[in-house]
């Protein structure tokens, strides 16, 4: 059978592969661009570990099948940082200690970098209902919503 | 003699249901090597999954720590840890 | 500082300002993990590399039949499959020496069936393929036939008179004289101190109550994944994520039949491990396959096979028996643990029994435990495995007798405190210990004192864990520009690299930014224990001081040559050599005296192999608030803080996030999390919508207080940290849900639908 040529965009770059009709957009990231940033924690859009922006939505990435990457802007967590320059979030997960394995990170630093984009001031509550599709079993969730306060709070004072 | 405790278990098994028992060693293969002579089999039953606390110390692998004359050697489950 | 004498020595530092430890510095590791580029187990790739599938029973319990492979291999793009047939005969008492219980043989079983399945998810063959969709459709066309049987699928269904027997070669152990007949209870294990019944006689009020709990998962969200390449020489190398790189290979090598020296093992960055990265499941088998196939075969499990096949924690229930006096004095204990081990003998329930009691100075106490197998996943080491269901029986217990006696739940435990000299129940006397500090830190806090509204309830619990030492190996290189590689045998699982780098920045006294710490494979240093059991800073971290200081004896080695003076004139200070005669020579840093190893000998190192021994037991005390829905039994937490001992924090910000993060896996433990199976023993929440772990919109934020208790066993005053906060949070939250409703709830978890039936008074 043969396989599905794909057009797309990511993070900026113009991309193309190959793949099965099964083939969801995060095994193509992952197995046919090598962008292993996004991670598979359960392939049924519970954990988040694959959030990216597909046209500027927050997606899991394991619901979405490779082919309806064609001719869409897709963007990764190896599109955050620019260059060595890291994004705030980025910063401040780092300062304040808001990952301790970091398997979950890059699908909460796409998702709260959603967020902000959404609303650059929200609540504690505000926030942990946002990255509630995010799951992170080592940090407890307190210091990744205070990184993402702090992050907020340096976006909009910069 | 240093005091030897050993576990409940191995106790009823080897030794009559006794768990306290005095030996006198330099250090804990010593230790065993006079409870084996006392309780044969009881060498390679407490080498299986056990530690040993001696003075209060814990050893997960237990060889040649020092024995003094008024220790008090006690053999325990192993410590895994998750 | 830095002496020949030194090393080994233990030095109390406790009181002294330090220049490094204590520091929240960023994480070595923290941008390759914040951009992505950080590798874990699965985002490895080999040249040539095909895609491995397991074949997992449906079925609780059944006798293999027949396994026909033959339409499989007939596939276009299949390379190879196994069964249980292509790896060598273990012996039935093969066990690993000196270790925990490990059975080879049940390892070896457990990873892939040979004539039994034991529970649904059972692994009973595997197929290697070129692509991942081959490799799943392969695994279709292999054919099993099964005999099915019963499954047993409670300790209490396993422990009946007629019960289907699991295993026909186990009887149960620890009682004398051995039974006869085979039997599903595979072992009882008893403490005693003092005189249980005489203390119990002396008791003016003795309260006793039965508390459940259901099979939970550690729950870490990176599926476990390999990839294994053998050449035709037999040497092979696995690419994995794992809680020990040398454990994978001793297990791997010992499964295939192989020697050690064969197999290398190269650590990825791990995705979360509480202990269910201890062991193996994939690795044998992605290793026999690319052997068969004669390529790199890679294999990664799926969130279902994670739950179905791997070791989830036991579930169990506790019986907690307490007596005291009428001013609160508790004069005798009882304890009662059932835990379910799974397939395979080997549950926690041992340590469980040496735990429960453990913060209290109780003269009487008597501890039993039986390890009970049912047809459900092999378990697996959790964080303080055994410890939280038996502090759940003891600590909601407490709560039961404080009412009783009319006493304020903390000062019953003040009052009963084990402190340096009591004996633990299991035995062994402590040394100095912080758990009445934690009491007093909680009684000083204000969550302690804050008001309560309407359906809200305040819960307090206690914790220990006992936290180990073990074999650690360091070698700590100086670079030509001074700067220093600091290599360890052991994964990082919670940001260890970073305390590595600042113990042996206090030992050096140069800039921890000029100190790269790395975790190295299995032929880049000396064996190395796995991390578990908290002991990487503490035990690892004394293998780094140790080794930065025998590099220290190696500088002031070279600074005297370099004076042309005897070495007993040179000290290091600040990062330095100073000569004591201080005229003629100037101090010489790290960076001018590595310019000139090749003069003076060659490359600089320390090193040291050690097994540690003075770990420091950590307790914890929880406090949690909580508001109970009465017309749904939905809880929410409103208030949490996590208090324990640490000894002494490296790095505030990772020892507050063990804190964290032990107690919210206590929470989902508490609350919502269980395995529901079918009546004939299938696993009906394989995914993370239904098992049902916290999320960030559940929690409040996790408050902690770090009390630092130096533990005298290390240089630093290090206590392990990582396990004994997710020992207290079941009662802290059964305590506080009880008095939120005013009732007492002794099942867990704690789900809506439970809590309204307690509620309801069904």
């Amino acid at each position: 059978m043969a396989k599905h040529h794909v057009t797309t965009t990511i993070n900026g770059d113009p991309a193309e592969f190959l793949c099965e009709t099964q083939q969801t957009l995060l095994d193509c990231l992952r197995d046919e661009l090598g962008l292993t940033g996004s991670k598979e924690g359960c392939a049924s859009g519970d954990c988040g570990a694959c959030s990216v922006m597909l046209d500027g939505r927050l997606v899991c990435a394991c619901l979405v099948l490779g082919v309806e990457a064609e001719g869409a802007t897709i963007e990764t967590i190896e599109g955050v940082a620019q260059g060595d320059e890291l994004h705030p979030l980025q910063k401040h997960f780092l300062e304040d200690a808001a990952l301790q394995c970091g398997v979950c990170t890059p699908g909460f630093i796409v998702a709260a970098k959603a967020l902000l984009e959404h609303n650059p001031d929200p609540t504690e509550t505000e926030a942990r209902y946002w990255l509630a599709g995010n799951l992170c079993r080592c940090t407890g969730y307190d210091k990744i919503i205070k990184a993402v306060m702090n992050a907020a709070a340096e976006m909009r004072g910069a | 003699m240093a005091k030897v405790v050993l576990p409940l278990e191995v106790a009823r098994a080897f030794a009559d249901g006794e768990t306290d028992h005095a030996v006198e060693a330099r250090d804990v293969r010593a230790l065993v090597r006079a409870l084996e002579e006392r309780f044969p089999g009881i060498a390679e039953r407490l080498s299986r999954g056990t530690a040993v606390a001696v003075d209060g110390e814990i050893y997960q692998d237990w060889f040649l720590e020092e024995v003094r004359p008024d220790s008090e050697v006690r053999f325990l489950p192993a410590i895994e840890g998750g | 500082m830095g002496n020949e004498e030194d090393i080994g020595k233990i030095i109390d530092y406790s009181g002294r300002e330090f220049q490094y430890i204590g520091k929240r510095t960023i994480r070595p590791d923290g941008v390759d993990k914040v951009t992505g580029r950080a590798n874990f187990g699965a985002d490895f790739t080999v040249n040539g590399m095909i895609h491995g599938r397991v074949v997992r029973s449906p079925h609780a319990h059944a006798k293999i039949k027949k396994i026909n492979v033959d339409k499989a291999l007939k596939l276009d793009g299949v390379k190879a499959v196994i069964t249980g047939k292509d790896f060598p005969e273990i012996d039935i008492n093969d066990k690993a020496v000196g270790e925990v219980v490990v059975s080879y043989y049940d390892m070896a079983h457990n990873i892939i069936a040979r004539d039994k399945v034991y529970y649904d998810g059972h692994a009973v063959a595997a197929v290697a393929a070129t692509t991942p969709d081959i490799a799943e459709k392969a695994a279709k066309l292999i054919e099993v036939e099964y005999d099915v049987l019963k499954p047993v699928m409670t300790a209490a269904q396993a422990m009946k008179k007629n019960a289907p027997v699991l295993h026909k070669h186990i009887h149960t152990a620890g009682v004398e004289p051995a039974p006869e007949k085979p039997s599903n209870v595979a072992s009882r294990t008893e403490f005693k101190l003092g005189d249980p019944a005489a203390g119990f006689a002396d008791a003016d009020v003795i309260v006793e109550r039965e508390f459940s709990t259901q099979t939970v998962h550690q729950g870490y969200i990176e599926p476990h994944a390999c990839c294994a390449s053998i050449s035709a020489d037999g040497n092979t190398n696995i690419w994995c994520s794992s809680q020990g790189q040398f454990m994978v290979r001793a297990y791997t090598a010992k499964i295939c039949g192989m020697e050690t020296s064969k197999v290398k093992v190269i650590p990825a960055e791990i995705g979360g491990g509480f202990g269910g990265k201890t062991v193996v499941y994939l690795e044998p088998l992605a290793v026999m396959l690319a052997k068969k196939a004669g390529r790199p075969v890679k294999m990664v499990m799926t969130r279902d096979e994670v739950l179905r096949a791997t070791g989830p924690t036991s579930g169990g229930t506790a019986r907690a028996r307490i007596g005291a006096k009428k001013d609160g004095t508790i004069v005798a204990g009882e304890l009662e643990l059932v835990y379910e081990a799974g397939a395979y003998p080997g549950s926690p329930v041992a340590l469980g029994c040496m735990t429960g009691f453990a913060p209290y100075d109780i003269k009487n106490v008597s501890c039993v435990g039986w390890d009970v197998l049912v047809n459900r996943p092999k378990a697996a080491a959790y964080r303080a495995p055994g410890a939280p269901v038996a502090a759940f029986g003891v600590e909601c217990t407490l709560d039961v007798l404080a009412e009783e006696l009319g006493m304020c739940p903390l000062e019953l435990r003040m009052k009963n405190a084990a402190v340096e000299g009591t004996q633990a129940p299991y035995g062994v006397k402590f040394n100095r210990i912080g758990y009445k500090e934690t009491l007093e830190a909680a009684k000083a806090h204000p969550h302690w004192s804050a008001p309560l509204g309407p359906n809200q309830g305040r819960g307090i619990a206690s914790g220990f864990w006992f936290n180990i030492g073990g074999t650690s190996s360091a070698e700590v290189m100086v670079n030509e520009d001074g700067t220093v590689i600091v290599a360890t045998g052991n994964p990082d699982i919670g940001g260890s690299r970073a305390s590595m780098a600042l113990m042996a920045a206090e030992v050096l006294g140069i800039d921890v930014a000029r100190i790269k710490p790395l975790v190295a494979d299995t032929e880049s240093v000396p064996f190395s224990m796995l991390t578990g059991g908290s002991r990487v800073t503490f035990a690892t971290g004394k293998a780094v001081i140790e080794a930065a200081q025998d590099a220290v004896n190696d500088l002031k080695r070279r600074a005297a040559k370099i004076w042309d003076v005897d070495v007993d004139q040179v000290e290091w200070e600040n990062g330095q050599a100073v000569c004591i005669e201080s005229t003629q020579h100037k101090p010489l840093s790290i960076a001018a005296i590595a310019a000139k190893a090749d003069k003076t000998g060659g490359a600089i190192s320390g090193r040291a192999n050690i097994n540690a021994t003075g770990a420091g037991p950590g307790f914890g005390t929880h406090i949690c608030d909580v508001e109970v829905d009465p017309e749904t039994g939905y809880v929410t937490v409103l208030r949490y803080t996590a208090i324990q001992d640490v000894g002494k924090a490296i790095h505030p910000s990772y020892v507050e996030g063990q804190l964290q993060g032990g107690a919210v896996q206590g929470i989902g433990w508490a609350l919502n999390e269980e395995y529901v199976y079918s009546e004939d023993g299938r696993l009906l929440n394989t995914g993370f919508l239904d098992y049902r772990m916290p999320v960030a919109s559940d929690l409040p934020m996790i408050d902690t207080v770090v009390v630092e208790v130096p533990n005298p066993g290390h240089p630093y005053g290090v206590r392990g940290v990582g396990e004994t906060p997710i020992v207290p949070p079941l009662a802290a939250v059964a305590n506080a849900v009880s008095h939120a409703i005013g009732k007492r709830v002794t099942d867990l978890p704690l789900s809506p639908p439970r809590l309204l039936a307690v509620i309801d008074g069904k």
